[in-house]
């Protein structure tokens, strides 16, 4: 069995500071207009009509939210597939962000649907040319799947400290025996849900980008083309280690921890020749088309394009070529933000700007509800992740490498 | 890791990818009803013929238990001063250009969905609601739809309509060719009030013969196009027409179907599950070589 040097614990900290008081304000606006979505309709509460079906909550909260939580299964490859245990401090909080980025993309697409109440007809009704289609079951199974490779994380925590309150004490014994045997077994299958998780994301990342295929001509040719579902899986594996980077230089932060440099230099060498064939793809995909020639215009879409370009990749491929950048960390968490950034906005180009209908009067902007709701669920995913690496055992500690620990291991068991 | 982990490791996989190669075979054939019968039919729209009376509107209200009015108040022609789209209120309407050539009537257009023979949204439909029928029409289930809107992005038409306002049971909408009315061989409701005989109800085969013989005949009334007969693919409702029909406001489509490229790039990530279950055995392979060549390495230390 191979060995970890990592010993990952719940951080001590308090949970209310400010800033955490401000989320939960943010959260909770967010939650009133939710509110005004189930009661009163989609349309009360977005600026979505017939000419714009898609907006700001299927670019957001669901196109950039899958693309974001790719760091999720880039890290599994990294960590668990390619067995590169340097890495394995950053595998479980990137694992916890794709599980939480993962069920709020769920719960965005809940939110967006018309008939929520049919959202589990995918699972019976079949459409095999659907692209839709396709991204819809490989995120319901992923998701299963990322929840099962968090157990063990949870069982962690809790065999040997099974305390029920009350009566329920009683079933504490009984409680810990299924702990344990959940454990075990987990160990031994693991790596079956590990390869899936990888598998499904290279599927549905892929599928997201063929999603806007269909819509043709509706799209503009800046971000139209027969390789989007290439260009998406890319840069879904491109952001994968800049968003990591970048939460883990938050979360250090924000819990008062020394960020883990040594990590996170090696993880950000890996990015650039990542950007770079993302970077080469898309130049090479805009110069066969000859769409260029849309960025000599000067409007919303060519100064879009070209922000994304450059601000999300040129910039922050040219900084994570430098060694400064690398060892700096607020210089790593800039280049990392910048990638983040990059592919935040070209989701919402592909799903927003680029939509241009036929018969539009107007164009479309997202109303101050649909803003709300976004921003909230980003503020409630960021109290989840900050409840649970404070109770649970994500985040390991530099310097604190006490206890060789085995892959999976059964604690207190054998 | 002992021998007998690396071999169960093995046989999970095995048993792992013969499970997905079993979902395949059902899901190559999983998909909605798309049939191009070669006597499906269409309707000619001749807007030299229509004269606006929007009677076709009522009817089809009338015909789909929509708010309709009196008939009387659809002589009004102060609506056809501004541009209108189908919507859940109307699910065809009429709009007015300027005249065209060798006239100085105005050109009136019905506008609905055109019934594509390769409809984006039946390829789009997450849940396979959509289907086009024998008769040519592109009709959906409305108790499997879950109001995802992927059909409104994906028509090329830009014609299904969804009610923003309802917050329960909202509705996606849209012309649908009178369906109940074609199965019990009554005429679609628009086809059937109008007064002037501007829309022509028959196969698409003879609608296609009786448009370009109407061009031959009245070159000077008629451009010699016919609009739909080669749209992405060609669609059940033509129209011919004394205007450019970019003047008349129809998006400019290819002749290839909407739906072709994204279902070739769906089939190719997906043909018979293939690529993912060799990604799977790949990625399998790569992660026992890792494992055991870090075990090898511990041995000899």
């Amino acid at each position: 069995m191979s060995h970890e040097s990592i010993n990952p614990v719940a951080i001590k900290h308090k949970y209310f500071t400010p800033g955490v008081i401000g989320l939960v304000i943010i959260a909770i606006n967010g939650l009133v207009f939710l509110m005004g979505r189930f009661f009163f309709g989609i349309g009360a509460v977005t600026n979505l009509n017939n000419q714009y079906p898609w907006g700001l909550w299927i670019g957001v909260d669901v196109a950039a939210g899958v693309a974001l939580a790719a760091g999720g299964f880039t890290t599994a490859a990294l960590g668990h597939v390619m067995h590169r245990e340097e890495y394995a401090a950053i595998v479980r909080p990137a694992l916890l962000t794709a599980m939480l980025g993962y069920t709020f993309v769920a719960t965005g697409v809940f939110v967006d649907i018309g008939r929520w109440y049919f959202i589990w007809h995918p699972l019976l009704m079949w459409n095999g040319n659907s692209a839709l289609f396709e991204v819809g079951i490989c995120v319901m199974i992923y998701l299963t799947v990322l929840y099962i490779e968090f157990l063990p994380i949870f069982t962690e925590r809790f065999i040997g400290r099974v305390n029920l309150p009350g009566f329920l004490s009683k079933f504490n014994k009984p409680a810990d025996k299924l702990l344990r045997v959940l454990d075990k077994g987990l160990s031994k299958t693991m790596f079956v849900f590990i390869i899936a998780g990888v598998v499904l994301s290279t599927l549905h990342q892929s599928s997201l980008g063929t999603l806007m295929v269909i819509a043709g001509p509706k799209m503009h040719p800046l971000w139209q083309t027969p390789i989007l579902p290439l260009l998406f899986l890319l840069s879904a594996v491109a952001v994968g280690f800049p968003m990591v980077i970048f939460e883990s230089l938050i979360a250090s932060r924000s819990l008062k921890l020394k960020p883990e440099m040594h990590v996170l230099s090696k993880l950000g060498s890996m990015i650039a020749p990542l950007l770079g064939i993302y970077l080469a793809f898309k130049i090479g995909d805009m110069f066969i088309r000859e769409t260029f020639v849309y960025l000599a215009e000067f409007n919303t879409a060519s100064v879009l394009f070209t922000v994304e370009l450059l601000f999300g990749v040129v910039i922050p491929l040219r900084m994570f070529l430098s060694h400064k950048v690398l060892k700096s960390p607020p210089l790593l968490f800039i280049a990392a933000g910048l990638v983040v950034f990059g592919v935040l906005l070209n989701r919402i180009n592909n799903f927003v700007t680029a939509y241009t209908p036929p018969y539009a009067t107007g164009s479309y902007f997202p109303s101050f509800g649909e803003i709300s709701v976004t921003v909230g669920f980003v503020a409630m995913l960021v109290l989840a992740y900050r409840f649970i690496v404070l109770n649970f055992p994500v985040i390991s500690l530099p310097g604190k490498q006490t206890a060789a620990q085995t892959k999976y291991t059964i604690k207190g068991g054998k | 890791m002992s021998g007998k982990s690396r071999r169960d490791f093995l046989k999970t996989t095995a048993v792992i990818g013969a499970g997905i190669t079993g979902i395949s075979t059902s899901t190559a054939k999983a998909g909605p009803k798309n049939v191009l019968s070669e006597d499906r039919m269409g309707v000619l729209v001749d807007t030299t013929v229509c004269v606006g009376c929007r009677n076709c509107e009522w009817a089809c209200k009338d015909a789909h238990e929509l708010p309709a009015g009196k008939l009387e108040d659809y002589e009004n022609r102060e609506v056809l001063k501004s541009k209108r789209r189908p919507d859940t209120t109307a699910l065809t309407v009429v709009n007015e250009y300027s005249p065209g050539k060798n006239s100085n009537l105005p050109v009136d257009v019905k506008v609905q969905c055109m019934h594509c023979d390769h409809p984006a949204c039946v390829s789009a439909c997450i849940v396979g609601a959509f289907s086009k029928q024998e008769n040519g029409s592109v009709i959906w289930d409305t108790d499997m739809c879950i109001g995802c809107r992927y059909c409104m992005a994906a028509c090329p038409f830009q014609v299904p309509a969804f009610e923003y306002d309802k917050a329960l049971n909202p509705l996606i909408m849209k012309c649908d060719f009178c369906f109940e009315r074609t199965k019990e061989g009554k005429l679609p409701a628009c086809v059937n009030i109008c007064p002037v005989e501007a829309l022509t109800y028959g196969t698409r085969t003879d609608l296609i013969k009786i448009a370009r013989d109407r061009i031959k005949r009245n070159p000077d009334r008629y451009e010699d196009y016919i609009l739909g007969e080669n749209e992405v693919g060609g669609t059940s409702w033509l129209y011919i027409s004394s205007k450019k029909f970019e003047e008349l406001e129809f998006p400019k489509l290819g002749t290839k179907p909407a739906p072709g490229v994204s279902e070739t790039i769906q089939h190719g990530i997906f043909s018979y599950f293939v690529p993912p279950v060799s990604l799977y055995a790949l990625l399998g392979g790569i992660m026992w070589i890792s494992k055991r060549r870090k075990e090898l390495d511990e041995e000899v230390k």
